[in-house]
């Protein structure tokens, strides 16, 4: 028997809530991704009403969210679950949580594309922009793979990935800082790359963050809050 | 997730495979998932109130329990959950000999209360239930008063020389049975004019008033409401400051809410036993974690 076999309660309606619960979170999921895709989009090509799009797209993932965690509770209060069915739910809770803050920072990032439309692109930065990018964009992608295969190894590949993704931020602002001191009229525009560049770190941290859902529901063992050497540790007892 | 869609709706038809497929997929859970060859998880303790080795038990050829080991310390409330004909209630009533009075009944294994042999034939079995007590699923006091339902035991016991003893010790389990301040004002009318929660409080208090060790509890809340269930939950914590308990129970969230350490029997065995914690939040074993999630049962 596969533990993670989320239908195969003697109760149908028991299933019913689960499976539609994590199939709006994967919906919930696939919206956000598209969303970061479409920000990263808008900034590096100067496209307002692609950042439009991002932004409209926001209120739909809100309800989503309040749609899932309605649903949450109401497993929790009628069904009262056990061990895996528990760990679904708690990490579902926790992920749509990290999902919609996801969603507000593309938010970000796609106002300042359209900043950056209207006053003219930044002389520095969209280098490093597009590399995190296309980074955060992997991590967020395999940590949704992840939850929807319950695989704890990838999970824990998305956590390891977080911390390429901090020292490359870290760079790119020392870079960017320096260029700023060169040259103080560009400093306007550079925050605004700035600002989005701290956008998707973020970005990569509630990745990781949701990476960590992944292996409390699979493993049962609490990982946040520690180093990945400390996580793959505990994974092994 | 292919193979729990296809479980969801086994495909019926006229094709014989698909048939037999559906349900061979439906046996699977336990096919697939061999009992462990020894008891999962922490079943013994240090220092140990009841000690249980190779408990096997038999109904005339029928063997209902199957080689179950597990301690139960001092102060502590062990549950014992399990599907209908795990065995759980068998094993029990194993631990004061409630078996002797079925006939075809065989226990076979090493029961020890503290160093005592259970099943030394010396011993002296009313001896021992006044030790280890029982309350049983349906509320069943004698057809007596309130008074006399408690005082029963320590008279028969000789607990209590005067009058003025036995008026202490019937107050004494009254209160700790949390029943005392409902009824002291009628101790002298019928037991049995109790309401069931009452009546299952009167029959804990009948069980204390001897001061056993032990305290069996077979589902003592099957036949309450939640709010005297609740009083009884309540009243399973504080016993278990000065009692050992041991509960069969077929509520798991009764079962989460009140023990130290819960034991899961599947077929006459004993599967897994760990902190109740860990049960239900991460069971070590597949049965347990099957069951607890209503995958079958």
């Amino acid at each position: 028997m596969d533990r993670m076999h989320f239908c195969e309660h003697s109760s149908y309606q028991f299933n019913q809530p689960l499976e539609s619960n994590r199939n709006n979170l994967m919906e919930m999921g696939g919206l956000v991704e598209k969303q970061v895709v479409d920000a990263l989009q808008s900034l590096l090509q100067a496209d307002s009403d692609l950042a439009q799009k991002v932004l409209d797209t926001e209120d739909k993932v809100d309800k989503l969210e309040m749609l899932i965690d309605e649903e949450c509770t109401r497993v929790l209060a009628l069904r009262q679950p056990a061990a895996s069915d528990l760990r679904l739910i708690i990490a579902v809770t926790k992920a749509v949580s990290d999902l919609e803050r996801i969603g507000d920072e593309s938010a970000k990032i796609a106002r300042m594309g359209q900043q950056l439309a209207e006053e003219g692109e930044s002389p520095r930065g969209y280098v490093e922009v597009r590399h995190i990018g296309n980074h955060v964009r992997n991590m967020l992608r395999d940590t949704l793979d992840a939850f929807a295969r319950f695989d704890a190894k990838k999970a824990l590949e998305v956590a390891a990935e977080d911390n390429e993704v901090d020292l490359e931020y870290r760079s790119a602002m020392r870079s960017l800082v320096t260029f700023m001191m060169e040259d103080p009229r560009a400093i306007s525009r550079v925050l605004n790359i700035i600002w989005s560049l701290r956008a998707l770190e973020r970005i990569g941290d509630h990745a990781r963050n949701i990476g960590e859902q992944v292996i409390y529901l699979v493993e049962g063992k609490d990982v946040r809050h520690i180093s990945v050497d400390e996580m793959q540790e505990k994974l092994k007892k | 997730m292919e193979t729990a869609q296809q479980l969801d709706k086994p495909s019926l038809g006229n094709n014989d495979a698909a048939k037999d497929k559906a349900i061979k997929e439906q046996d699977t859970m336990t096919q697939d998932t061999p009992y462990p060859d020894q008891t999962v998880g922490s079943p013994y303790v240090d220092d140990p109130k009841m000690r249980l080795r190779d408990v096997e038990v038999f109904y005339g050829d029928n063997q209902a329990i199957h080689g179950v080991s597990l301690d139960i310390g001092k102060n502590e409330v062990v549950s014992l959950i399990g599907p209908s004909g795990c065995g759980k209630s068998t094993f029990l009533r194993c631990l004061n000999r409630m078996n002797d009075t079925i006939d075809i009944c065989r226990v076979r294994g090493d029961l020890r209360l503290e160093d005592q042999d259970l099943y030394d034939p010396k011993l002296d079995v009313v001896e021992l239930r006044a030790r280890v007590g029982m309350v049983f699923q349906k509320p069943n006091p004698f057809p007596k008063s309130i008074y006399d339902n408690v005082a029963y035991g320590p008279r028969i016991h000789g607990l209590a020389n005067k009058k003025y003893d036995l008026d202490e010790i019937v107050e004494n389990s009254l209160q700790k049975a949390g029943l005392w301040n409902e009824v002291k004002d009628r101790l002298h009318s019928p037991g049995t004019g109790l309401s069931g929660g009452q009546q299952q409080r009167l029959c804990i208090a009948r069980t204390i008033a001897v001061s056993p060790e032990v305290v069996l509890m077979d589902e003592p809340c099957s036949a309450l409401d939640p709010i005297a269930t609740a009083k009884i939950e309540e009243l399973i914590s504080e016993l278990s400051e000065s009692y050992t308990i041991a509960i069969v129970t077929h509520s798991m969230q009764q079962a989460a809410r009140v023990s130290h350490r819960t034991a899961y029997f599947h077929l006459g065995r004993l599967i897994e036993m760990n902190d109740t914690d860990t049960v239900f939040t991460k069971p070590e074993h597949d049965l347990t974690e099957a069951y607890i999630t209503g995958r079958f049962g």
